[in-house]
């Protein structure tokens, strides 16, 4: 025998289960809200509190910025690539051929770029980020962290936050230069569009505005995936249904990258709309 | 009371002053402290001992402020912990070191690294001063020439004296030891209970030892503090538990003592 039981209340009428069933998971998903928000509060803090660890912050941006370089080269270099083809396919049938410069650096620079590198970053990195913080949770070095009287955002999460909000953006910039080089190769090497038209093209279409777009999304898809990635791990334990062990920090890898690609897919809807 | 007004005592280092903690959700709540009160002298080793999920880790927890009572006072030092902001607390915890069930150390650095780590973070030492400190330590604690490797590379004893190493190296007041002899075969575990107590004489801190490994870890204890399903006894002998009326106490006896228990009284412990 463990430990001493609370007689449980009343058992509740069985029309209200429903109502207790609901009301018991909207407060969990609150609770965890919350939870995540001051989660992220304190990872933004812990940026500027110091000592700085500037190793650890060239760790991560190895980590997280030049260790992604050779996923990105080639997730960007076929997306160019496919896109210079089905691009031309299509222009063709208008004879609008010309077009395929700015269609090809529009869509890279505007949409694909900051978006398939924010997929790539959260498998990559978000999901190593998500199980070494859940493990370093689930077997007390966190606990000892706080033991020690070290703050944990400012020793382990914080320089995650920053080298991701600096690596993303640089990795969002390699794949649309990359990516037009694909487009390039795909629709003047292989299908005959004409250089001068394809370059001129680019160059007339893509304004700044554009391009400021790209770099907001792909910052606030940074933020979105080391908040969500570095947070579940950081809450594991707290995680309703996530199990124990070394299952717990699995399922809640799984959840977090799951939870990270959604998150940056819906936000880069909400974020055209209210930017473009 | 405030942090500012601490309620002092001279001898009594942690108090628990009718703490009570549960765990679960609405109908499968479990409470496992129940109204407990007791105290943990200054600069002696206290060991709270139990059985499996009787609250023992729990009582760790809520000393540091890893967790919070659902009602009554955890003082240390006549300071209530769970009144504390994070910032007072994250001072309070300088005051502590912790020596965690499973070492806790950082895999990812070296055992030296590890070490080096409070001295680091919270220390203004130069890195010289540092390397001698921990080189010191290591020889102390017979751990010489292992400084590179990471903990992955460790046998379970060494790993626990790198941990005691970790967490003596702030030279705190007040060392907390969660289950320190689990997974360790007899031998170990008496090697790292003298390894233990010749520490804490030597730099006379306060040790709180949690553990389950009985009567063994009772060797080194000034204080025994008993406790089960949700209830605490104090102990300073380990024949006051061998000689306790009370039937559950007696139980637990028969039951963790085995032939301690009925052995004649002139060969028991102590």
């Amino acid at each position: 025998m463990a430990e001493t039981t609370i007689p449980p209340e009343e058992e509740p009428p069985a029309l209200a289960l429903p109502f207790i069933f609901l009301g018991d998971h909207v407060l969990y998903i609150l609770t965890d809200l919350g939870r995540m928000g001051i989660f992220l509060f304190s990872a933004l803090v812990g940026i500027f509190r110091r000592p700085f660890r500037f190793r650890e912050l060239l760790k991560q941006l190895n980590f997280i910025g030049a260790g992604s370089l050779a996923v990105i080269f080639f997730t960007a270099l076929s997306s160019g690539m496919v896109l210079g083809l089905q691009g031309y396919y299509s222009l063709h049938k208008f004879g609008a051929e010309g077009m395929l410069g700015s269609a090809v650096s529009l869509t890279l620079i505007m949409e694909l770029g900051p978006i398939l590198t924010a997929l790539m970053v959260t498998g990559r990195a978000g999901s190593a980020m998500c199980a070494e913080i859940g493990i370093m949770r689930i077997s007390e070095q966190i606990d000892a962290l706080e033991c020690m009287a070290i703050d944990p955002f400012r020793y382990l999460i914080s320089p995650k936050f920053l080298a991701a909000l600096i690596s993303v953006p640089l990795l969002t910039a390699v794949f649309d230069i990359v990516g037009i080089f694909g487009g390039y190769l795909a629709g003047v090497g292989l299908m005959g569009v004409n250089s001068g038209s394809f370059l001129s093209g680019m160059q007339q279409s893509v304004t700044n505005h554009d391009i400021r777009l790209g770099v907001i999304k792909s910052i606030v898809f940074a933020l979105l995936l080391v908040w969500i990635c570095a947070g579940r791990g950081y809450l594991v334990q707290q995680i309703r249904g996530a199990g124990f062990g070394a299952e717990s920090v699995s399922r809640v890898t799984t959840q977090a990258v799951v939870l990270s690609s959604i998150s940056v897919l819906i936000f880069d809807y909400l974020l055209t709309a209210v930017l473009l | 009371m405030t942090p500012s007004t601490p309620e002092k005592a001279p001898d009594i280092a942690i108090e628990f002053d009718r703490v009570s903690k549960s765990f679960g959700q609405r109908n499968k709540k479990h409470r496992v402290l129940n109204d407990i009160s007791f105290t943990i002298p200054r600069g002696l080793t206290t060991v709270i001992a139990g059985g499996s999920g009787q609250g023992k880790s729990v009582t760790l927890k809520l000393i540091l402020g890893l967790l919070y009572p659902d009602s009554g006072r955890v003082l240390v030092d006549g300071i209530n912990v769970p009144s504390l902001n994070k910032r007072e607390l994250l001072k309070l915890r300088t005051r502590f070191g912790v020596l965690f069930q499973g070492s806790a150390l950082f895999d990812s650095l070296t055992v030296f690294e590890n070490i080096a780590l409070p001295l680091r973070e919270r220390t203004n030492m130069s890195e010289d001063e540092i390397r001698s400190r921990v080189m010191a330590t290591l020889d102390q604690l017979e751990l010489s020439g292992h400084e590179d490797k990471f903990p992955a590379q460790l046998s379970g004893g060494m790993k626990k004296r790198v941990g005691l190493a970790r967490a003596l190296q702030l030279e705190p007041e007040i060392v907390l030891f969660d289950e320190p002899t689990t997974g360790l075969d007899p031998v170990m575990t008496r090697e790292i209970y003298q390894l233990f107590d010749s520490m804490q004489k030597q730099l006379g801190y306060t040790a709180v030892i949690v553990s389950h490994d009985i009567p063994g870890v009772f060797d080194i204890a000034d204080q025994i503090i008993l406790l089960n399903k949700g209830e605490v006894d104090v102990f300073t002998d380990v024949n006051e538990i061998i000689h306790s009326t009370k039937p559950y106490i007696r139980e637990f006896a028969e039951m963790t003592m085995g032939d301690l228990f009925t052995r004649p009284e002139k060969e028991k412990c102590h």
